[in-house]
């Protein structure tokens, strides 16, 4: 169709929900829940782990306006999990609405519903509980063939394959190798054996989870709320509830943020169980306390690596050993740590021998889930770091050992199920960043005033897009009158801006403007299936679902011609307004007369509909580099200038994707800095507030500057690979060599606080 | 109790609670721009006017109102339309729940300095946050509507 | 989230004291945002709004800051900050956001004398004293030293002493609570410390001397003096250790200022 011309992919358009978001209109979760909506609360445990002896809610039951207070008593018994992953789920079934365990402080007890907030809190204090306190496991370290048990229960489902024994507290184990790699160090001149922590730090999205519930004129549960994967959480509320999934109808609003904390269905089930119960609406708004103290943040992890090399730095073996944290209960647990090692070890080749290994472990604090990255981003500090030690030891340039090893164009990805890359310009991204920040000029430090001095640091990354096999992605598109098309899709914008990524592809594969295409958001009954945002799918794998949809639109816009025009059906052409006769182009009809015609007593409708999975998840890349400055009396470091270059195939909305890389920077300069988690002895959060978990501010992030080296993926929509996750890996390690550079100490336990660097200054001395 | 304000231009009177914060008070009536994103003051999420001051409204008593005005974005939707259009076309708007608390901080930075500095700038918007933007496009924005010659 | 049964708008002091007197309950409302973050249960919320006590106003020799002067207005009292050469605008530019700033009093920033305090740390570097409605005006080393009880502080004053002051402090991120708060003064001759967020409360340390700021060796003993005294305790922000470095980096920080302020005075 060569008279079609590409209007919109690779532009800088304007989101088409952006004047209502910036009017403040009321499109998200609890703007649009009813006012008669019952105020539902949950009852937490005040231990880290406990069983429960004897619940009394009598008393509470009689505070007036009070409707429900449901304990472990009134739920059904069948396990299941709220990890939003394409079914069967890899994450273990180890978790009822309400369990007569506790196993984190925080884990609900009681399901209190009421007419309002005042009379639910009072209740709540009503409420009286007896509890067989126990001893918890709150070190991650420890928790491995411990005698004390977190899943003792006998209906506890482990998924085969995982190797999840939960008479161990092991949620997932594996080990894989390919070659020798204990001989392959052996064999070294220079090897780098350390271990890498990263904590559990918050997605913080700005919307906290937030989910309405009510009675559909069918007797189904509606429910509305903020998630990333409504379609899963059809599935696990019906689980749950132990329903059939045509009872459940799921709604997705706009989305205030989601960076993967959404991708668990955290609090989806407590309202949709008050409604299944009492036919009535209810409504549950977690705390900005509540998301942080059982929301679903990313797995600690800590991660052993070893590293060698041959004289020439050319990088030989490679071992990384994970031990990753998931917290009471598994969701995401078997999954989210393969990436600490599939994702870094394969931005390197040559090796002679690598050897990944991982054990997850549970412990009694709040359940881990999905943060953007997704064991990436621990993997990759923890490599990205090694690498940079290595250099060092090498007396060698950071940007030069990459050059030596890194994974270029058609190259076999060492760790990454025998996939090969189709595009890849990661040379260029790190030739692009040295030019961007001045490496050669500003490497590795310069004094800029008494005790300061500024850095710089770098690191690569990779992620992928999609999980190959597994992701689904649909698409429908319909042709209205006036010629428009209303486009169904079963993926989550939250906030990404993925419904005008897919609208500006339609409209370049249908050769209309941006406005002939009407986007739907999700709604189980209507939309097409689609697994959900995340795993950095949605560009990529939905993508290719509207090409593919779009292509059968225009063949059946043909079709359609042909037999309205009577002219033969090969001889038809399409230009994105017209169908016409190739022979005599007079000859034709505009879509709106199309459509006008085939809606008087016609047989058919102008549909088309298509879904894709892929079998490979092409990897993005990015280099990014970190000039930082640091107070060589206080130990502070300032972030002063962060440039990123990113290969994410063809870039479809030039705007968005700079905008999520900025965003994915400055969420990984905050646990690069500023973002740490500490748990009290007996295992309370106490960085439970935006009083105590510091985001990054507008002050605290400095410049950032990003550029594009483009690739083309031959298996992505327009060539495009995806971006959503690639950009949050580079800050930790890039800062960290930064302030190695600037002074010399190494930190290997995120984030860099001007305390641990200053302590590292101080021994630094003593041992001179 | 009963109280009486200017709610965007409109006087309105309503019996309250002595602890209604002015957060519920306007979403109850009507202003769902007005967001909660925090329990502590310190996202910025819920900055409306009070005598054309921007303050939190999570941690404002309503009956502090009484007798006040009260602006949120519902009230001075020309204005922010305009400031929106540079955030818009910098896809600065992302996820947009940050949006209607900072969109009234800048209006209000502007009525206060007409042409700040990036650093005023930066430094009187540092009460909201945003987690999708890392800030970078909304300071483009900020920059093309205040006029601000970028040093080269 | 706090409750509260009654609000009572005070028509003068005397009412809002009385009330105030008869019930630990009852409660003066500030900007209400630590009172939002607790729990009480308030039986009456005693507002000043209407005392005329929202001003920072020149009065012969001292500035005078009501008590439900927001700390926004104080930050940019160009008399005040003029006069201090900025310090005051220092202290307080880090304390969340103009909008918390906006929202937060100076009277319900001080009366529950946080450790964390920022305006704490500043007011006991300068002259200041602090008008209570029962016991009268006090300095405010004193204030600090008193328990937390049911007066009502009304007006804070500032002495107009010309005295020099250089406000330090360290954060985490830059509009986090401060790891450590110092401000340093000098007048007459005479320096003095104040150190907050130990994470204690601000300290007032003025009985070292130091005879000449420009003078290295002098300075380091007198700061390993002053921080001697100081107390310093360990939280999630940071160690007793770190802080106790900090300490002197800022106080050594503090005096440099002071001594370009000084130099930048003769030139005048």
């Amino acid at each position: 169709m060569k008279r079609i011309k590409r209007n919109y992919v690779n532009q800088p358009i304007v989101k088409k929900d952006a004047a209502s978001l910036l009017s403040g209109h009321p499109v998200y979760t609890d703007d649009l829940a009813s006012s008669n909506c019952l105020i539902v609360k949950l009852l937490r445990s005040p231990h880290a782990f406990a069983r429960i002896q004897k619940i009394d809610k009598t008393k509470a039951m009689l505070v007036p306006g009070i409707e429900a207070i449901f304990t472990y008593e009134d739920v059904p018994k069948k396990r299941f999990t709220l990890a939003g992953q394409t079914f069967p789920e890899p994450s273990p079934y180890d978790r009822l609405i309400l369990d007569e365990w506790v196993r984190f402080v925080g884990d609900p007890v009681a399901i209190v519903a009421g007419k309002d907030e005042e009379c639910v809190k009072k209740a709540m204090k009503l409420i009286k509980i007896d509890y067989e306190v126990l001893e918890p496991i709150l070190d991650f370290e420890q928790s491995l063939d411990n005698p004390i048990l977190i899943h003792p229960e006998e209906n506890y489902v482990g998924h085969e394959g995982q190797g999840t024994d939960a008479k161990r507290n092991l949620c997932a184990s594996m080990i894989h190798e390919e070659g020798d790699v204990e001989q392959a160090l052996k064999e070294c001149d220079y090897v780098i054996d350390e271990t890498y922590h990263t904590k559990a730090v918050n997605q913080a999205m700005m919307e906290p989870f937030a989910t309405f519930t009510s009675m559909d004129i069918y007797g189904r549960v509606k429910i509305t709320s903020s998630t990333q994967i409504p379609f899963h959480v059809r599935r696990i509320v019906a689980h749950a509830l132990n329903i059939s999934k045509s009872k459940v109808r799921v709604v997705k609003p706009r989305i205030g943020g989601g960076f993967g904390a959404k991708q668990t269905a955290v609090c989806e089930i407590y309202p949709a169980f008050v409604t299944f119960m009492t036919k009535k609406p209810a409504k549950l708004v977690y705390t900005r306390e509540e998301c942080f103290i059982c929301g679903s943040p990313r797995h600690e992890m800590e991660m052993h690596v070893r590293l060698g090399a041959d004289k020439n730095g050319k990088i030989k073996a490679i071992a990384i050993h994970t031990l990753s944290n998931t917290g009471a209960y598994g969701e995401h647990g078997p999954t989210t740590v393969g990436l600490s090692g599939t994702k870094s070890i394969s931005m390197y080749t040559g090796l002679s021998a690598f050897k990944f290994s991982y054990d997850v472990v549970y412990t009694n604090v709040m359940s881990a889930g999905a943060y953007r990255g997704y064991g990436a981003t621990q993997g990759i500090f923890a490599l990205e770091s090694a690498v940079n030690e290595l250099a060092h030891k090498m007396n060698m340039d950071p940007v030069r050992i990459r050059e030596m090893n890194m994974v270029h164009e058609g190259d076999k990805l060492t760790n990454y199920y025998g996939e090969s890359t189709n595009a890849c310009a990661l040379d260029r991204c790190v030739e692009r960043i040295k030019e961007m920040i001045g490496w050669e000029e500003k490497y590795p430090y310069r004094v800029v005033g008494p005790n300061k001095v500024r850095a710089v640091g770098m690191a690569m990354s990779m992620q992928g897009s999609c999980i190959s096999n597994i992701d689904v992605g649909s698409a429908q598109l319909r042709l209205n009158d006036d010629g428009f098309y209303t486009l169904l899709l079963g993926c989550s914008d939250m906030g990404t801006g993925c419904d005008t990524i897919l609208s500006q592809m339609a409209a370049d594969c249908l050769g209309c403007d941006m406005d002939q295409i009407v986007v739907r958001g999700v709604d189980t009954d209507q939309s097409p299936y689609d697994s959900g945002s995340y795993a950095s799918s949605t560009t990529y794998v939905t993508g290719t679902a509207v090409v593919k949809a779009c292509e059968k639109m225009k063949e059946r816009i043909l079709d359609a011609g042909s037999s309205v025009l009577g002219c033969p059906r090969e001889e038809m052409e399409f230009d994105g307004q017209r169908v016409f006769w190739a022979k005599e182009e007079e000859k034709g009809l505009t879509l709106a007369d199309l459509v006008t015609s085939l809606q008087a007593g016609a047989d058919d409708v102008l549909a088309a509909q298509a879904s894709h999975h892929s079998p490979v998840s092409p990897p993005p890349f990015m280099a990014g580099a970190a000039e930082v400055e640091i107070d060589l009396e206080t130990g502070k470091v300032t972030p002063i200038d962060y440039v990123a270059c990113v290969d994410c195939g063809t870039v479809v909305n030039t705007n968005l994707a700079r905008v999520q890389t900025e965003g994915g920077l400055v969420q990984g300069i905050g646990m690069a800095l500023y973002e740490d988690i500490n748990y009290t002895e007996k295992g309370r959060l106490k960085n439970r507030n935006f009083m105590q978990y510091k985001i990054p501010t507008r002050l605290d992030m400095g410049q950032i500057r990003v550029d594009f080296e483009s690739s083309y993926e031959p298996t992505g929509p327009f060539g495009a690979k995806s971006i959503g996750e690639v950009v949050i890996n580079t800050p930790g390690p890039a800062i960290a060599d930064a302030v190695y550079n600037g002074c010399g100490v190494r930190v290997r336990t995120l984030p860099i606080t001007a305390e641990k660097v200053f302590m590292g200054m101080m021994e630094q001395n003593n041992g001179k | 109790m009963k109280i009486q304000m200017i709610l965007n231009g409109r006087r309105i009177e309503e019996d309250i609670k002595p602890d209604t914060m002015l957060l519920d008070f306007v979403r109850a009536q009507g202003m769902k721009s007005v967001k909660r994103g925090c329990d502590t003051g310190n996202c910025g999420l819920c900055t409306v006017w009070l005598n054309e001051k921007p303050v939190l409204s999570c941690s404002t008593l309503a009956v502090r109102a009484a007798d006040s005005r009260v602006t949120t974005l519902e009230g001075v939707e020309e204005e922010a339309a305009e400031f929106a259009r540079y955030l818009a076309e910098e896809g600065a708007d992302q996820c947009g729940f940050c949006s209607p608390g900072f969109i009234m901080t800048v209006l209000a930075l502007k009525r206060e300095i007409e042409h700040p500095t990036p650093d005023q700038i930066k430094e009187y918007l540092a009460g909201n946050l945003c987690r999708c933007t890392g800030y970078q496009s909304q300071y483009r924005a900020l920059m093309k509507y205040f006029g601000v010659e970028e040093e080269a | 989230m706090f409750t509260i049964r009654k609000y009572v708008l005070a028509q003068d002091l005397e009412e809002a004291y009385t009330l105030r007197k008869k019930n630990k309950n009852n409660v003066i409302l500030g900007g209400t945002l630590w009172l939002k973050m607790g729990d009480r249960s308030i039986q009456n919320g005693i507002d000043l709004s209407r005392l005329s006590l929202n001003q920072v106003e020149e009065e012969g020799d001292s500035f005078c800051v009501g008590c439900m002067c927001s700390l926004r207005d104080l930050e940019t009292n160009q008399a005040l900050n003029q006069y201090f050469q900025g310090a005051m605008k220092e202290a307080l530019r880090h304390i969340v956001g103009v909008q918390f700033r906006n929202t937060a009093t100076v009277g319900g920033s001080l009366f529950p004398r946080f450790g964390f305090s920022d305006v704490l740390t500043i007011m006991l570097a300068l002259d200041s004293y602090v008008e209570l409605y029962d016991r009268g005006v006090i300095p405010m080393k004193e204030f600090v030293a008193l328990p937390v009880d049911e007066d009502i502080l009304t007006t804070v004053f500032i002495k107009k002493d010309n005295r020099k002051v250089s406000y330090q402090s360290h954060r985490i991120t830059e509009t986090d609570f401060a790891v450590l708060t110092c401000a340093v003064s000098y007048y007459k001759g005479k320096y003095s410390v104040v150190l907050g967020a130990r994470p204690k409360q601000a300290v007032l340390i003025d009985n070292v001397e130091l005879k000449d700021g420009k003078n290295e060796q002098e300075v380091e003993a007198f700061i390993a003096q002053v921080v001697d005294q100081v107390e310093f305790g360990s939280n999630m922000r940071g160690s007793r250790e770190y802080r106790k470095a900090l300490a002197k980096v800022l106080i050594r920080r503090g005096i440099r200022e002071i001594n370009e302020m000084e130099e930048e005075g003769q030139e005048k």
